[in-house]
């Protein structure tokens, strides 16, 4: 009976329409980019990246030099429209439906006929993705006609930057969290209560406090813009979330599975490679895509212990430079965007529920 | 006398075994961590100094990465398991939670300390002020427009957030398209707050009125006859808002799953019994809902409000903290790594840090109530 009820109230149009609605205004800013990315630089210059779908736009459907008898400064009549010269440049309206507009000066200009017409751009390019993965010179054609030669940019090796940064920084925080799990779980020692109460202590400070003290040892140790600095940096910031989460798993994995394999003698080390490790994969799982998708979003700390050195900077860092170089280059900004969510979405779409999971444990990250 | 030759003899190779076999151990014991710090090492300096081509310094620092910290654990434990019984049983877990505790220490229980003994010096740490910079942070002006801001992005930003995710969860409860909405308001979660802000950036973009507007919101102000603005750059403090826009599109589907969850909890009785007396799906809400996912809205609420106190990238982005966009984040780099004034960017960072105490010391009292240990 309950179930039935469910049913009925389900599919109420007015709490579908509502959804779809909301739907719509979360996505159709990422559709934006995703589109505009695929559009010549001269069209997103020139038009809305919505025009791709069919609407309604006034097309030329003929050009007409200027009557040289026309009086310029008063009432003129050309091609069935009548009115002012400023009239004109803002374009009449004819009864049947036509537009006359004047394009240019009053001197040198031209009238434009043009007509509503249903229509749509669909002028698809991958050009602004070559341009924006290989460093190379590209030829734009500007809004204005001319042609401009620019520079591309180079992410395609800031995506190598991100990955080589993101990989080790998920599973160094992984590997040592697990054995550290391990430990406070299953062993007894004296210190055990004081060391985990500062680790879940640590589970909200906020980063910035950490960000100078390490940043005067990195220099002391020469370790800033390397690799190493930014991976044991995401180490440091990741563990205490890390560390609390798996210790919880395998805290509730059953005891007597340990107390067998001890009388039939294997180690800790052994109980926990080939044990425990193998059953904690879905807890490891779900840190790990939470831990992964941080690093790979992560803005400040790449920011501060990579800082100036170019070749080893990551996609966030050179799409927020991008952002201020090049704030007007669409066409770059858009496919540099995407270019830098591709991989994030793909393992959300691919991963969603341990996505979910991961991340509802991990929002309380500092 | 017969009996003893081989004896001795025996006790003789015993001996000599005992002797060949812990003079290899203790070989073994030097030469392996010997061998394992020389490949880190030049792992290191490769990794360093290397010209070789991207690629390649991709695999070897990810294989020096990982495959080192896998290694080190593994010959430390190596080492202790060679020492005698009841060694090994005290030194032993130590080795597994050791790295662990120390990089913690080094990363955030440490710089704490050592960030706010910086905090009570001045600028360039070479003279004691005291509290002044801690002054400074609660009046300058500069400052006191960060604060204003960051109220701002915490009271509109995790308002509107939560209430938005309150809404989708429940309507999504009783819609046909629960999956298909919550795949998409989650997927801003998946993006960057870089990435975000270049969507958005894109969305507010503003052309000079002659030429056609190819931001969306500036397109749809000019469709409905008004005239393009500049969102951002816009009325002070009020441009504000848009940024905080960005904030709300990426964390409602975080308060959104965490409430669908918490709804699913409720008892269907309790719901159905609601309906029996005679209340309408409002009331149901409002008296019924509301108030039995009350810890879970409060938990949420923290959360975000945490996030947004710490807002960063959005802003950088968007605006860089001009137009009178500066937050507390910002500001903490600003100062210390624009203007050079570690005194003053510690005492901020230290502000946020006592902001989040009172989320400590609660996780602290939920994880004793727990009984885990």
């Amino acid at each position: 009976m309950a179930g039935k009820k469910q049913v009925a109230r389900k599919g109420s149009w007015l709490v579908d329409g509502v959804l779809i609605l909301l739907i719509l205004l979360w996505t159709i800013p990422t559709l934006g980019i995703f589109i505009s990315s695929f559009r010549t630089a001269y069209d997103i210059q020139t038009s809305g990246w919505w025009t791709i779908f069919p609407h309604r736009e006034w097309q030329v459907t003929e050009e007409i030099p200027i009557p040289k008898e026309l009086d310029k400064n008063g009432v003129m009549t050309i091609a069935g429209a009548t009115g002012a010269f400023k009239e004109f440049r803002a374009g009449i309206e004819t009864p049947d439906g036509r537009r006359v507009i004047w394009i240019g000066n009053k001197r040198l200009g031209k009238i434009q006929i043009q007509e509503r017409v249903w229509t749509m751009r669909t002028d698809f390019t991958l050009q602004n993705y070559q341009e924006v993965l290989a460093g190379k010179e590209y030829e734009i054609k500007q809004p204005d006609g001319s042609v401009k030669v620019e520079q591309g940019a180079d992410l395609s090796n800031a995506f190598l930057n991100s990955l080589i940064v993101a990989i080790p920084a998920t599973v160094i925080p992984i590997l040592i969290a697990a054995f550290a799990a391990y430990g406070f779980a299953w062993m007894r020692f004296p210190g055990r209560r004081v060391l985990f109460i500062m680790i879940v202590a640590m589970l909200v400070v906020p980063l910035q406090i950490a960000l100078v003290p390490i940043l005067r040892d990195y220099t002391r140790l020469n370790l800033n813009g390397t690799y190493l600095a930014v991976w044991l940096a995401h180490t440091g910031f990741g563990l205490p979330l890390a560390t609390y989460l798996l210790f919880n798993y395998i805290n509730s994995l059953p005891r007597d599975i340990l107390e067998s394999a001890f009388i039939d003698g294997a180690s800790h080390f052994t109980i926990f490679v080939r044990l425990i490790l193998p059953l904690s994969i879905p807890a490891l799982a779900s840190f790990a895509i939470f831990q992964f998708l941080w690093v790979w979003n992560d803005y400040l700390v790449a920011l501060i212990f990579i800082g100036a050195k170019p070749d080893v900077q990551v996609l966030t860092m050179r799409i927020a430079e991008m952002v201020g170089s090049r704030g007007n280059d669409w066409h770059l900004l858009t496919a540099g965007a995407f270019v830098s969510m591709i991989l994030p979405l793909m393992v959300f779409f691919a991963l969603q529920r341990y996505f979910v999971r991961g991340l509802l444990a991990g929002s309380v990250k500092g | 006398m017969t009996s003893s030759a081989p004896g001795a003899m025996g006790s003789l190779r015993r001996l000599w075994s005992w002797l060949l076999t812990n003079t290899l151990r203790l070989l073994l014991a030097v030469i392996v961590p010997v061998i394992t710090f020389v490949v880190l090492w030049q792992g290191f300096i490769f990794l360093r100094d290397s010209q070789a081509p991207k690629t390649i310094i991709a695999v070897v620092a990810i294989a020096w990465g990982v495959g080192g910290v896998a290694m080190l654990f593994f010959v430390t434990n190596w080492l202790v398991e060679q020492l005698p019984g009841s060694w090994v049983r005290h030194l032993q877990p130590y080795i597994f939670i050791g790295p662990a505790v120390a990089i913690i220490f080094w990363y955030l229980a440490l710089p704490a300390i050592r960030t706010f003994i910086i905090s009570l010096y001045n600028y360039n740490s070479s003279e004691f002020v005291g509290v002044q910079n801690y002054i400074d942070v609660f009046t300058e002006r500069f400052m006191l427009e960060a604060f204003r801001n960051t109220m701002l992005w915490i009271i509109f930003g995790a308002a509107f957030s939560v209430a938005f995710g309150l809404l989708i969860a429940v309507l999504a409860d009783r819609s046909r398209f629960e999956k298909l909405a919550k795949s998409f308001i989650f997927m801003p979660m998946a993006i960057s707050m870089v990435g975000a802000s270049v969507i958005w950036k894109f969305v507010y973009a503003v052309r000079d009125p002659a030429d056609p507007q190819i931001g969306l919101l500036n397109a749809i102000v000019v469709a409905l006859g008004g005239e393009p603005k500049a969102w951002i750059q816009l009325v002070q403090p009020w441009n504000n808002l848009f940024l905080i826009v960005i904030l709300i599109w990426l964390q409602t589907g975080f308060a959104m799953v965490i409430f669908s969850a918490a709804i699913k909890g409720i008892p269907q009785e309790l719901l159905e019994a609601a309906r029996v007396d005679g209340a309408n799906e409002i009331q149901i809400f409002f008296k019924i809902m509301i108030p039995y996912i009350m810890g879970t809205i409060i938990t949420v609420t923290t959360t975000i409000v945490i996030f947004a106190m710490k807002i960063f990238d959005i802003v950088i982005v968007m605006t860089g903290g001009q137009f009178g966009t500066e937050v507390i984040a910002t500001q903490f780099y600003r100062q210390y790594f624009t203007n050079r004034n570690f005194g003053l960017g510690s005492a901020i960072a230290i502000v946020l840090l006592i902001a989040v105490i009172p989320v400590m010391i609660y996780n602290l009292k939920q994880f004793r109530s727990e009984e885990a240990f």
